[in-house]
């Protein structure tokens, strides 16, 4: 055993300070690793939440062609297109950041994550960028 | 120059129905530190104002509290640095408060224990070092001083109460690096756990708090690495036999 003496046990006093799930969205004091947490989460959940919301849609084409070609022109709505570049943030925040946790979860990498961090966050950024600019090129020409 | 500074202090004592705020103002210097402002505090304005502290110099971790939002040492903290004219102090968070700054601590250091961390090592001996009489070798304190800002910075932490928490699986796999004659089995088997480095989520918060830069995440990081080695290995090595 250890040189210290075990803490006997004691009743938990009444009032405890857990952040619990809230506290993920207190920005207070986060640090750069902090915010990839919160953006995963937060990109996580909005990326299951378009999945069930894909496959609604996809749902559609058993109304026929009709029905599936008019749901298509509504989603050329200047909205949705806004709504595809937020999408698309969203999955290259989770994807990249994604594949710089495995890395580093396995035990690879680890001294050099936050390098990554900002390596994988440039590169999402420039893509974005395209992506943006081509989606809304899409915007103007309508 | 002195220059007066706005206090808000988080209070609370057993029974009260919530945690409020006290301001107080301090007239600080140049050099004044949270704690020394504290301290200040109890000693001129309001006795009953509660906090741990012992040793002034970031050696102890008894100080560890939350500053403007962010998890530091009072001791070492500068008031005019932090650049704000108000001061927000608050205890620790992820622990049971006990009063006003002062969190309990035993939660933490039952974890600690488990691990049966070695606390002491021996030292590099400078050759030729004279020892002092009857102290037959030379001993260090491992960097970690145990203030528990890793736990309170951990946002796992805050959502699972029964995480072994960045400070306990950093000592687990200082365990591993030199186990020095503990039970590394045991301690193995304690971090390999749902709540132990499975339950990380890779913030690295405790890392970047750690004001002595134990880096615990990257422990639990090289811990998981350790650990699916040895799952691989025990997973091939009945192949590998009948290979033979």
């Amino acid at each position: 055993m250890s040189e210290r003496a075990v803490t006997p046990a004691r009743q938990a006093p009444p009032r405890g300070r857990r952040r619990g799930v809230l506290g993920w969205l207190d920005v207070r004091g986060r640090r750069l690793g902090g915010w990839a947490f919160i953006l995963n989460r937060v990109t996580g959940l909005g990326v299951l939440f378009y999945l069930y919301l894909h496959l609604i849609v996809l749902s559609q084409l058993a109304a026929g062609p009709s029905s599936w070609n008019a749901l298509l022109n509504w989603f050329l709505n200047p909205i949705f297109l806004v709504l595809d570049v937020v999408l698309l943030a969203g999955l290259l925040i989770h994807g990249l950041n994604g594949i710089r946790l495995t890395l580093v979860e396995f035990g690879l990498v680890v001294s050099r994550q936050k390098a990554l961090l900002l390596a994988f966050g440039t590169v999402g950024v420039i893509v974005l960028l395209i992506g943006a600019l081509r989606f809304l090129s899409d915007v103007g020409a309508k | 120059m002195g220059e007066t500074v706005t206090f808000r202090v988080h209070r609370y004592k057993q029974g009260d129905a919530a945690p409020h705020q006290d301001t107080f103002q301090v007239e600080t210097e140049p050099r004044t530190t949270v704690l020394d402002a504290l301290t200040a505090i109890r000693r001129t304005q309001d006795p009953s104002l509660t906090l741990r502290h012992s040793c002034f110099h970031a050696s102890c971790g008894t100080c560890a509290m939350k500053v403007n939002g962010r998890e530091v040492l009072a001791c070492v903290t500068n008031v005019r640095e932090l650049g704000t004219a108000e001061v927000v102090v608050e205890p620790l968070e992820n622990a049971p408060l006990v009063s006003d700054l002062v969190v309990e601590m035993a939660p933490f250091f039952a974890r600690y224990n488990a691990i049966d961390r070695p606390l002491v090592r021996e030292s590099e001996l400078v050759p030729g070092a004279q020892r002092a009489p009857g102290v037959e070798r030379a001993l260090r304190y491992e960097d970690c001083i145990e203030c528990g800002i890793c736990v309170s910075v951990c946002p796992i932490a805050g959502t699972d109460p029964d995480y072994l928490g960045p400070a306990a699986l950093a000592a687990a796999d200082r365990v591993r690096e030199e186990p020095r004659g503990r039970d590394l089995p045991f301690v193995l088997s304690l971090a390999d756990d749902p709540h132990g480095v499975w339950r990380c989520h890779a913030a690295f918060e405790c890392t970047e708090a750690c004001p002595s830069n134990v880096d615990p995440a990257g422990h639990i990081m090289q811990l998981r690495r350790a650990l699916i080695g040895g799952r691989l290995r025990r997973l091939f090595a009945p192949r590998a036999e009948v290979g033979r």
